[in-house]
């Protein structure tokens, strides 16, 4: 499949909505929560193992991105975006035959294995086309992207628990509603693979700026493979885990976490203040997503991330001074992190381009989920572990995450000094500039 | 040197306006409903 190249007069703000088809379909992995309950009562499962399709999914994530990349540069978004359309739709398929015939490992496999491939393409299949056609404002467009992954699961959740109310929650009911979804999705996602284009290369016009100029990114060519040799590759690297571990540490332990803070006041927190508290974060987390991400393309990419970093510490060290005796103080400052760690997901693709170029920056974004994969496991565990250990001290309210606290604070540090490590790719490992392209007319014609 | 121009002829036929409305309407439209599930839920913390 070749990359289908815009016709004249195709506009550029037909790409975002054929990017957030993909990513707000493939975000609904972050509501597979809803699905654990049933599965747990209809096929006697426990709590760990009916987790076990989405920690495989997001496995799967990080390496199809990491290993997939390459391939999406070849062939092109709408080849990605139809692999990914057929690989996360399957992967639903195959779940509901495993949950009508009660057979769990399908339902592993489906989803963990077949939907996760999905997730990992979907993922960086619109980003490397989205940067090209937006190459003075990647930062809004990638954005806007990847604001509709935790979207995503904004829609899945109250649709998929609607879903199993109506047809039940045994394991026809759940067949049912693993069919539906696999067949709907396959529908909005089929809008992403009709609409995609790639823009028309054509020659600068006389006076325009230098391609070349440092921060860019324009008429800087980077492959993949040369990226992940480089300094700036590894610093990025230990940027984006530094702030996804920071983030995920709080998102995954919220509803805990302000309960025990405020457990001994004389306010404590209800269950279903705690869960409004927790949608409240979801909220930070896909606003920053965009707002930060579009805020990076008017102040920098580096200065944006010293925000996330170094405020992003200043926020955890107002936590663990004051959060236990003031609410907003608490609520503000989680927000606030929460933003920052949704920012730093949406701002790394334009923060990538500015280094090595659009030549390959979704095979290098697919690497650099990594990043995403290991934080996805150090954050949890660093709050998890400490929490229980200072439970077993015998210690309660803030104090519980005292020490986490300090310990994040630490890591967003690390962070703000990797960032500040980042300088222009030394010329060594760019590509020599194409050959001249041929005109827009030759370049459309039979490539669609 | 080659550059991509991602603005091309500044007007979008009336046919493409459509298209542009569609498909933002298609993403749109679940969007704002996921947004307006949250937005109940999160009125739990200062209700609840």
């Amino acid at each position: 499949m070749s990359a289908p190249v815009a016709p004249p007069g195709w506009s550029r703000w037909l790409v975002p909505p054929a990017a957030l088809s993909v990513h707000l379909s493939i975000g609904q992995a972050y509501a597979w929560s809803v699905f654990k309950p049933p599965l747990e009562s209809a096929l006697g499962l426990s709590g760990t193992q009916s987790a076990l399709p989405f920690q495989l999914g997001i496995v799967m994530l990080g390496l199809s991105a990491a290993f997939g990349g390459t391939l999406v540069e070849r062939h092109g978004p709408r080849w990605a975006m139809t692999v990914a359309l057929v690989c996360f739709s399957s992967g639903f398929l195959l779940s509901a035959l495993g949950a009508a015939t009660s057979q769990y490992w399908l339902i592993v496999f489906g989803y963990g294995v077949v939907g996760g491939i999905g997730l990992g393409i979907g993922y960086i299949s619109p980003v490397s086309t989205l940067i090209k056609w937006f190459p003075d404002r990647p930062g809004l467009a990638t954005g806007i992207a990847i604001m509709g992954f935790g979207g995503g699961a904004l829609i899945a959740s109250p649709w998929s628990a609607r879903m199993l109310d109506s047809f039940g929650q045994d394991h026809t009911g759940i067949a049912l509603a693993f069919l539906v979804h696999g067949l709907t999705y396959a529908v909005f996602m089929s809008l992403g693979v009709l609409l995609i284009r790639v823009p028309r290369p054509r020659p600068a016009p006389a006076g325009a700026p230098d391609p070349a100029a440092p921060g860019s990114g324009d008429g800087i060519r980077v492959s993949a493979r040369s990226a992940v040799r480089t300094p700036q590759f590894w610093c990025l690297w230990v940027v984006l885990c530094m702030n996804v571990t920071a983030g995920i540490g709080i998102l995954e332990k919220a509803a805990p976490m302000i309960t025990d803070f405020f457990a001994t006041s004389s306010a404590p927190v209800t269950a279903s203040a705690a869960a409004g508290f927790v949608a409240l974060l979801s909220a930070a987390n896909m606003a920053g997503r965009l707002g930060w991400s579009a805020t990076s393309d008017l102040i920098g990419r580096k200065n944006v991330y010293r925000l996330y970093l170094g405020a992003g510490a200043l926020m955890y060290l107002l936590i663990a001074l004051f959060g236990g005796a003031s609410k907003p103080v608490f609520v503000i400052c989680t927000l606030v992190i929460l933003s920052f760690y949704g920012g730093g997901f949406a701002t790394i693709p334009a923060y990538l381009k500015d280094l090595f170029g659009t030549y390959q920056v979704g095979a290098i974004h697919g690497r650099l989920l990594t990043a995403w994969s290991t934080a996805g496991v150090l954050g949890p565990l660093i709050v998890n572990w400490l929490a229980d250990r200072e439970a077993a001290a015998g210690k309660e309210g803030p104090d519980l995450y005292a020490l986490s606290l300090g310990i994040m604070i630490g890591l967003l540090v690390v962070g703000f000094l990797a960032n500040e490590l980042v300088r222009p790719v030394h010329p060594r490992h760019h590509l020599p500039a194409p050959a001249a392209p041929p005109s827009p007319k030759e370049a459309t014609h039979g490539t669609d | 040197m080659a550059r991509t121009d991602p603005h091309d002829p500044p007007a979008a036929p009336s046919g493409r306006r459509a298209l542009i409305v569609f498909s933002w309407l298609w993403v749109g439209v679940p969007l704002a409903y996921g947004v307006y599930e949250l937005a109940r839920k999160a009125t739990q913390l200062f209700t609840g």
